[in-house]
């Protein structure tokens, strides 16, 4: 049985996920294991779970032109620009952290700008080009910025990486990297909890120089 | 998110019909879709206006126009906004984060929802959110909290940085609803909390906001916005301070002053300006000016530090837009 989930558009299935024995991904158990979690964080969700899915707001058409590449797309309102690019096309590069547009972890370009993609609607850019972290190098080639962060280890855990880069690259393209002081405060929408800032200003300071 | 549907604005009056019969405006969304997903807002139509032609900067006879539909971001670059009025650039680049900056409307910043957490909690008592349920935050953590303009129903701060730069250069802001069009000064658009904290603006439903206009003044030169807060960059004030000053021959001929994080709305320091006329600028005048400003405070129990550091933040702000720091 399939369901999909109120907010984010998923199609899930409820029961034990299907044949394919051995084929499942670790993506798709960590989105199965996601949505459960989910649910029990919010205590007053089943009733509201329940009743909104019922009532879900007709589906709308959308078009992007994602990384370079035109899609169109049927989706729910609800669904932020963030969940639509994880969820429904599969771009996991772009991270959920804080979900608030606090963190800067689900940084993207939308018609070169750089949005927290959390905390706007997927609805709202038809016609938009978005630029997430898989779009940013070419095939087979990293964009000056990643190498700059692997080179200056701009990163521990990795999860906030994929916003830092987006963001570093508009802030180089912005202007805004001149001094480290400079690149500190116009990269202050973007957390690492790792503590990783030294390496992230530098490697922003080293692809500016490049550029 | 609860359910709700959204339909693109093609054209004003459209928008203001539809507001009025029960829609939501949503222009950069960051503050409503942040709210819509926590549940404390739940609005059941949006009205999408960013296709609306309210967007734009322009100067016109000497006064600075700005479109509510206009990025924080493009403001803040903007040339005229940077030469005329630095307090405002100054302001908008102190606020939120680069990315908020390119997502959030000047008109969607003059009327963001306030920041207590208490608002955002629902199982916690607020006014606000939940009219008579009572205020968690006057007996629970509360250093981020008003000093000024309080009630026993509401003690939050609005938090919004570029209001305190509009209130002090007397902007005025033109609205269009279903009753017609106004004008009025941006300082009169917050509502003090009293007893009815959820009323927050003097707007009535339907009304949109059109533009933002900053007449022509002396205070191109001296004027800084200074924000204290518990980091450096991205975070809400605990005490702000545009200050502006028009200075001639080494004497103070008028001053602006309004303040931030204090204040249940952007809060105007009357008293501190007129004293500060006619005065040789420096610290004896500006400590001097500062005093009044905490007049009729109501300190919390872990804000009282506000009734030292609002004074001094102003000092520092005197010497900052003086020069001489």
């Amino acid at each position: 049985m399939k369901s999909r989930h109120p907010t984010t558009g998923k199609v899930t299935r409820s029961g034990a996920p299907a044949a394919r024995p051995g084929s499942i991904s670790r993506r798709e158990v960590l989105q199965l294991a996601g949505g459960a979690a989910t649910l029990a964080a919010i205590p007053t969700a089943p009733a509201t779970a329940a009743t909104t899915a019922e009532q879900a707001t007709p589906a709308g058409t959308l078009r992007l032109v994602v990384n370079g590449e035109p899609r169109e797309l049927t989706l729910d309102p609800r669904q932020s620009l963030l969940d639509v690019l994880r969820e429904t096309l599969d771009l996991t590069g772009t991270k959920k952290g804080c979900n608030q547009g606090a963190c800067g972890a689900c940084t993207v370009l939308v018609n070169g700008r750089r949005v927290v993609s959390c905390l706007t609607l997927a609805a709202m850019h038809d016609g938009a080009e978005i630029t997430t972290i898989e779009g940013l190098g070419k095939e087979g080639e990293l964009h000056p910025l990643q190498a700059a962060f692997i080179e200056h280890e701009g990163m521990q855990c990795g999860f906030c990486t994929p916003g830092q880069i987006m963001s570093g690259a508009a802030c180089i393209a912005e202007g805004h990297a001149g001094s480290p002081e400079e690149i500190s405060f116009w990269m202050s929408g973007n957390i690492c909890r790792c503590g990783a800032y030294p390496g992230i200003v530098a490697a922003v300071a080293d692809a500016a120089a490049r550029t | 998110m609860l359910p709700f549907t959204l339909e693109k604005a093609t054209d004003t009056s459209g928008a203001i019909a539809a507001a009025a019969a029960g829609g939501r405006y949503i222009a950069g969304g960051t503050t409503l879709v942040d709210l819509m997903r926590e549940e404390v807002e739940h609005p059941e139509r949006l009205i999408d206006i960013n296709a609306l032609p309210l967007g734009g900067i322009r100067m016109e006879g000497g006064d600075l126009v700005i479109g509510a539909l206009s990025r924080m971001s493009d403001v803040a670059a903007d040339e005229n906004v940077r030469r005329l009025h630095p307090l405002i650039a100054e302001s908008l680049l102190e606020g939120a984060s680069p990315q908020l900056r390119n997502m959030a409307s000047m008109g969607g910043n003059l009327l963001q929802r306030v920041r207590c957490p208490y608002f955002r909690m629902l199982d916690a008592a607020c006014n606000k959110r939940d009219p008579g349920s009572g205020c968690a935050a006057i007996d629970g953590l509360n250093a981020g909290h008003a000093i000024l303009g309080t009630s026993d129903h509401c003690v939050a701060t609005h938090p919004s940085d570029v209001a305190v730069a509009l209130v002090a250069l007397d902007a005025t802001m033109s609205v269009r609803g279903p009753g017609g069009a106004r004008s009025f000064p941006v300082e009169e658009l917050f509502l003090l909390p009293g007893d009815t904290p959820q009323l927050e603006y003097r707007l009535v439903p339907g009304e949109l906001i059109g533009e933002i206009r900053v007449p022509a003044g002396p205070y191109a030169r001296n004027a800084r916005y200074l924000k204290v807060r518990d980091r450096a960059s991205y975070e809400f004030a605990l005490v702000s301070a545009a200050a502006a000053l028009d200075i001639a021959d080494g004497v103070i001929r008028s001053a602006r002053i309004a303040c931030g994080g204090v204040g249940t709305l952007p809060w105007r320091m009357r008293e501190c300006e007129a004293a500060l006329v006619g005065a040789t600028p420096g610290r004896p005048a500006f400590e001097q000016a500062a005093q009044p400003a905490t007049r009729g405070a109501r300190p919390l129990h872990h804000n009282r530090f506000k009734v030292e550091l609002l004074p001094r933040t102003i000092v520092r702000a005197l010497e900052m837009a003086g020069e001489v720091a």
